[in-house]
This record gives structure tokens, sequence and C-alpha cells, in this order.
């Protein structure tokens, strides 16, 4: 049974509390349909368990396959310097099908970020090192293509339509 | 689930096609780790299926100087498509003919189907399977207990 070995730490993107009985961490991609599929599902999810549920999301970009996936990962964190994470990586899956960098300065300009500063992080790479090490520690959790959801530390093996994570979840609070 | 061979076992030499003009045969990888991953086939409907994921996790195998190597009863033809369209840059056999002989010299061969347990062996430098894992055949197992077999191998 796969388990996430890095801890979650404050440099982690979460939102909820820390208290929370559950947390439910996603490894994701922004290219990848099916975390664009997963996208609003977490969205209901979040609504349904309140303060009972905690999440983090870490990227786990499939370069290869997804020749835009990396950049827009790094979109995210340059926004979560100027704390817009979650703005961003929302308005990233919802324009899933525009990724790429006049995207990334349209997005940053409607979230009043220095776009000429995203530019500099992009062509510099600046936050490759930050992406590469979330993937990092997704390979050894054993993330096994994306999105890969962990819940309480437990690889979440079925399918992540509503109602299996809804069910995975409630099972992992009745066990707190 | 299938008996596939335990770890202190002589790994079975093989020459299988790359290409429709290229073979390779296990004993030419001597003298570094080879990871030898038995998957079902080609073309599974998902991003990241086994082959893509290890593809993207290529240069963490390549930190132990370790050879990757895909197998599936897919022919060579399929195999190069697929190598092209997923951009992969490690070599897939095809255990074509005679059909899975290969993967049943491991024990990774699910008879009733006709394709290979997702069967995933780290060999030593010497030839010596270090670590077998076979997972249930609709989970993808990831990388990490590879990686975990490759750190632990003797320097």
């Amino acid at each position: 049974m796969a388990t996430l070995k890095g801890p979650i730490v404050p440099a982690d993107h979460i939102q909820g509390d820390a208290r929370a009985a559950c947390t439910l961490v996603e490894y994701g991609d922004y290219e990848c349909p099916y975390c664009g599929r997963a996208y609003p599902i977490v969205k209901r999810i979040q609504k349904r368990f309140g303060k009972r549920l905690r999440f983090v999301f870490r990227n786990f970009p499939l370069k290869e396959l997804h020749p835009h996936a990396e950049s827009a990962a790094e979109s995210a964190e340059f926004a979560a310097v100027h704390e817009k994470f979650w703005e961003m990586h929302d308005l990233l899956f919802e324009n899933q099908e525009r990724l790429g960098g006049s995207l990334y300065l349209e997005l940053a300009q409607q979230l009043k970020l220095p776009s000429k500063d995203l530019r500099a992080a992009l062509e510099n790479r600046e936050f490759m090192a930050r992406v590469r090490a979330d993937f990092t520690s997704g390979v050894r959790s054993g993330v096994n293509g994306t999105p890969t959801f962990f819940i309480n530390g437990r690889r979440h093996d079925a399918p992540f339509n509503y109602e299996d994570l809804l069910a995975a979840i409630e099972a992992a609070l009745s066990q707190a | 689930m299938a008996n596939i061979l335990p770890p202190g076992t002589a790994a079975p030499d093989f020459t299988l096609h790359v290409t429709p003009d290229q073979s390779l045969s296990l004993r030419e990888l001597r003298g570094r780790p080879v990871v030898l991953a038995f998957y079902p086939a080609d073309w599974s409907p998902v991003c990241g299926d086994q082959m893509a994921l290890y593809n993207e996790i290529l240069p963490e195998f390549q930190k132990f100087g370790a050879e990757l190597c895909g197998i599936s009863v897919d022919g060579v033809w399929c195999h190069e498509a697929f190598v092209k369209d997923r951009h992969l840059h490690f070599p897939l056999l095809a255990d074509f003919e005679p059909k899975g002989a290969v993967a049943q010299s491991y024990g990774a061969y699910r008879k009733s189907e006709g394709i290979c347990e997702r069967a995933l062996f780290v060999i030593d430098k010497n030839g010596i399977i270090a670590w077998s894992y076979c997972s249930p055949v609709a989970v993808n197992p990831g990388a990490d207990g590879i990686l975990q077999a490759l750190e632990d191998l003797p320097k």
C-alpha cells in the first residue's frame, strides 16, 4: 500500500484547517485532462466536508506528455510567492485548453501580479526546483499517474469521481 | 496472482526485438542494474500510465546507473508507434514470438488473457534478481518500490 512520504509542511499549498480530521493530497498536472476533470470534483468535496477536510495540492507535471505542464506549475508557484496560489491554480484549471505564455501573463494581470516578473521567472526557471521537489516527493510516495490522491497519507487507488472520493473520505473520518 | 521469480534467482537471459531491425539481450546489460517492467499492453487510456510515468522518472533511475526496459506482448510496430506517441526515452521489448515466452520464464504471464502481469524486477549488476514485485493488473504500481530497491543494492 503506497503511502505519502513527504509530510505536509508550511511550504505546501494548503486549504483548510490544520486540525482537520482528514487531509486530502492531490498530485496534479495542470495540462492533464483527468486533473481538469477532478478539479470541480475536489471543489464539491471541499464544500461538502467544510472544516473537517484539509486539501493540499502538489505539482506532478508530466512534461514529456504535456509541454505546458511545467510552465503552468511554475506560474502557480510564482503566484504563491505573492499569496495568490489558489487563485492561479483555479484559473489554470479553468483555462486548461489555453495554457501557454500569453495565458499566464493574462492571468497575472487579472490577479494584479507583476507580469514582467512572471515572464522573467519563467525564463530563468526560477521555480523549476520547487516544482521538481514536489515531483520527487510524489515519485517516492508511489504517485502512479495524474491525478493521484492520498487520503490521510494513503494512496487512493479507487476512481476519483465524486461518489468514490466521498466514500473514501467518510471512511477515513470514521477511523480518525 | 502469479508466482513471479523471487529475489536471489538468476534472471533468465533473453533476446527480444526492440525495433523491427534491432534486438536486445539481457546479458548485454551485465555490469549495471537493470529494471525490467512487464506490463499488460501499450496504449492504456490514461495520462501517466505506467510507461509514461517511468519515462518522466528516467533521470532518477539513471542516477543509479540503471537501465530500464519495458516488456509486453505487443509487437515491434505497435511499440514503435507507442514510443513515438508518448516520447518514451527507453526501450520497449516485444515478447511477441513465441508469445509471452520471456514473461513466462519470469512467472509474469497471464495465460488466460494472453498478456503480461504488471511485474517489476530489479536485477543487480551480476544478473541476479535483487527485488521483484507483482501488482494487481489494474493498479499501476508507481516507481517507489523500484527506487527503494535500487537504493538498497550494494554499492
